[in-house]
C-alpha cells in the first residue's frame, strides 16, 4: 500500500510517529491508575499547571519537557500537599492550584504575542514539529516513567485497592500517592509537545477506560490500555497528516471512537446475552 | 473505673503480645476511647463486642499503628505499633475496599505477601503456594481464578482473610469479618481463627454476633468509649455488664441465641 506509506519518507513524520507511540506507552500504563483511582480531574489540572512550565521553558530557550516536568510535577505534589495539610478536599485543592498555575501560563503568553504561533501548538499539539532533542528528552522521560511504574506496580495496586489494609502491611500510602502524582506529573510533560495542555487528559483516561470497559483483571487492563493508545497514536498522526488537522485532536478523536465502539459492541453483546 | 472483677487469667507463661496502658485515642480530636488498659499474651484469642461507635474499630486501629493515641503507651510484639507491621495482619472492614477493581482472587490474596517481597519484586513460587494454601483454609480454591467484582459479601470475606493469612502472621486483627457472611460460614471462620490461636498465633476480632462469641472465645472485651469488662465469655450473660456496653439497645438475650446455637 504505497499510498500509505507515503508520510514515512519525511524525516518529521518518522520523529512524530515515534513521539506518538512513546506517549501512548507512558499515558495508557499511568493512566491505568488514573481511571481506577478516579483521578481524571486531577490529571486536566496537571496538564493545566504544566502550561506555566511549558511558555517559561520557550522563553529561555530550554527544552520544554523539561519546563513541563518541572511545572507539572510540582503542582501535582503541591496539590497533594494542599489536600493533605488545609482539611480541604482534594478537588478544592486542585481547583485552586491549577487555575492559579494555568493563570501565570496565560498572563505569559498574552505577554508574548509575538510568538503565539509556536506556543499555540503547546495548547493543541503540534506532534509534526517535534524535533530531535525534544524526541530524545521525550524517550528518556518516559523511560524513567516506564520503569518506575514497574518497579513499585503491585504496592501501587495494594494501596489504590485497600489503602487501610495496605497501610496496615506497612506500606506507606503518603509515599506512594506521590510516587504516582509525580509519575502523572511527567508522563503529561512527554505528551504536551503531541496532544496539547487541553487535550492530555483523553490520552490519560480515554485508552484505559475503553480497556475497563471489557478486562477481567489487571493484565487485561493494562494490554488493552497499550493497545488503544497506540492504535490511536499511529492512526491519529496519519489522519491528521493527510486531512491536514492538529495532530492532537485527531488522535484523541480516533481514541474516543474507539471508546465508542466498544461501549456499544459491548451493550449490544450484553442484550443479546439478556435476551438469550 | 471499669469493672474487670471477672478478668480471665492470660496464660502467663506466655510471651505478651499487646500491652496498652492509659490508651486514649480517637479521630480529629474526638475522643473515642478512653483509659484502655490491656495486655494481650501470645496464643489468646479475643472477642471485641459493642454497640457500632464503641471504640472496637478505633482500638484496633491503635494496635496496628495506624492510629496514634494522644495518650498512653502501646506496645505491640514487643516494639511501637506500626513498626513490626510484616509479623501482624490487619482486615479492615470489608466495605473499605475497592470490589470494582479488575482483578482476580489469586491477586488479592497476594498482596498478603507484597510487604514480604519489596518493590521491583513479583510473585515468587513461595508466595503462590502460600495464595494457595491459605485459599484452601478458608475453602475457596475454587474461587482463585474468579474475578473480584463477581464474588458474595460472604466469598469477599473469606478472600480477605486468605490475604490477612497468606501473611503468616503472629498477630491477626480483623475488623467484623462476620459481617455479611451466611451462619455456616461464620461458624467456619471462627473455628479456623480459634484453631490459628491454639497454634500459637494471637487473634483480636471485632463482632456483633454474640452467639458466635459465647461459642467460640475464651476471652472477651467489652466496650463502651473504652474496655468496660474484660473476662470469659459468661460476662455476656451479666446483665450489668451488658447495660453498660449496650446501654439502652442492648441486643436480644444472648443465652438463649447461645443456646440455640449449639443445638
Amino acid at each position: 500500500m504505497p499510498d500509505l506509506l507515503e508520510p514515512l519518507q519525511y524525516a518529521f513524520v518518522q520523529r512524530a510517529l515515534l513521539a506518538a507511540v512513546l506517549v501512548a506507552l507512558v499515558c495508557a500504563s499511568v493512566g491505568v491508575f488514573v481511571v481506577l483511582r478516579g483521578l481524571a480531574f486531577l490529571g486536566d489540572a496537571i496538564a493545566h499547571a504544566a502550561f506555566p512550565g511549558v511558555v517559561i521553558a520557550f522563553l529561555v530557550k530550554i527544552n520544554i519537557v523539561i519546563g513541563g516536568s518541572i511545572a507539572a510535577v510540582a503542582s501535582a505534589l503541591a496539590i497533594g500537599a494542599v489536600a493533605r495539610r488545609s482539611g480541604l478536599k482534594e478537588d478544592t485543592a486542585i481547583g485552586v492550584v491549577f487555575s492559579g498555575m494555568f493563570a501565570i501560563g496565560i498572563v505569559l503568553f498574552s505577554s508574548i504575542r509575538t510568538y503565539t504561533g509556536d506556543l499555540l501548538g503547546i495548547l493543541f499539539g503540534d506532534v509534526l514539529g517535534v524535533s530531535a532533542d525534544q524526541l530524545m528528552v521525550a524517550a528518556i522521560t518516559a523511560a524513567v516513567v516506564l520503569v518506575a511504574l514497574w518497579i513499585i506496580w503491585r504496592q501501587l495496586v495494594f494501596v489504590s485497592f485497600d489503602p487501610i489494609g495496605a497501610a496496615a502491611a506497612g506500606l506507606s500510602t503518603v509515599r506512594y500517592d506521590t510516587l504516582l502524582l509525580g509519575l502523572i506529573g511527567l508522563a503529561i510533560a512527554v505528551s504536551v509537545q503531541i496532544v496539547g495542555v487541553v487535550l492530555v487528559v483523553a490520552m490519560l483516561v480515554t485508552p484505559a477506560a475503553t480497556a475497563r470497559l471489557l478486562a477481567q483483571d489487571l493484565r487485561a487492563l493494562v494490554v488493552g490500555a497499550l493497545l488503544v493508545a497506540v492504535l490511536s497514536s499511529v492512526a491519529g498522526i496519519w489522519l491528521s497528516y493527510y486531512i491536514n488537522a492538529a495532530s492532537g485532536g485527531t488522535i484523541v478523536l480516533v481514541a474516543t471512537t474507539l471508546f465508542g465502539l466498544v461501549w456499544t459492541g459491548r451493550t449490544i453483546a450484553r442484550s443479546r446475552v439478556a435476551a438469550a | 473505673m471499669p469493672d474487670l472483677a471477672r478478668v480471665s487469667s492470660p496464660p502467663v507463661s506466655e510471651p505478651v503480645v499487646i500491652e496498652l496502658r492509659g490508651v486514649r485515642a480517637g479521630y480529629d480530636g474526638r475522643t473515642v476511647i478512653d483509659n484502655v488498659d490491656l495486655t494481650v499474651r501470645r496464643g489468646e484469642f479475643v472477642a471485641l463486642v459493642g454497640a457500632n461507635g464503641a471504640g472496637k474499630s478505633t482500638l484496633l486501629k491503635v494496635i496496628v499503628g495506624l492510629l496514634r493515641p494522644y495518650e498512653g503507651s502501646v506496645s505491640v510484639l514487643g516494639s511501637a505499633p506500626g513498626t513490626s507491621a510484616r509479623r501482624l495482619a490487619y482486615l479492615p472492614q470489608a466495605e473499605t475496599v475497592h470490589w470494582d477493581y479488575p482483578l482476580r482472587v489469586e491477586d488479592v490474596v497476594l498482596m498478603g505477601r507484597v510487604a514480604h517481597a519489596g518493590p521491583g519484586r513479583g510473585p515468587s513460587s513461595v508466595d503462590r503456594d502460600a495464595a494457595r494454601s491459605a485459599l484452601g483454609r478458608v475453602q475457596a480454591d475454587d474461587l482463585m481464578q474468579r474475578p473480584i467484582q463477581a464474588l458474595s459479601g460472604g466469598q469477599r470475606q473469606r478472600i480477605l482473610l486468605a490475604r490477612t493469612l497468606a501473611s503468616d502472621p503472629e498477630l491477626l486483627l480483623l475488623d467484623e469479618p462476620a459481617t455479611g457472611v451466611d451462619p455456616a460460614t461464620e461458624e467456619q471462620l471462627m473455628s479456623l481463627l480459634g484453631d490459628l490461636a491454639s497454634h500459637g498465633r494471637t487473634v483480636l476480632v471485632s463482632t456483633h454476633d454474640l452467639a458466635s462469641v459465647m461459642a467460640h472465645f475464651p476471652r472477651v472485651l467489652a466496650m463502651n468509649g473504652g474496655i468496660v469488662a474484660d473476662g470469659d465469655a459468661s460476662i455476656l450473660r451479666d446483665d450489668a455488664i451488658l447495660r453498660r456496653t449496650y446501654g439502652g439497645h442492648r441486643p436480644g438475650a444472648p443465652q438463649h441465641i447461645a443456646d440455640e446455637h449449639h443445638a
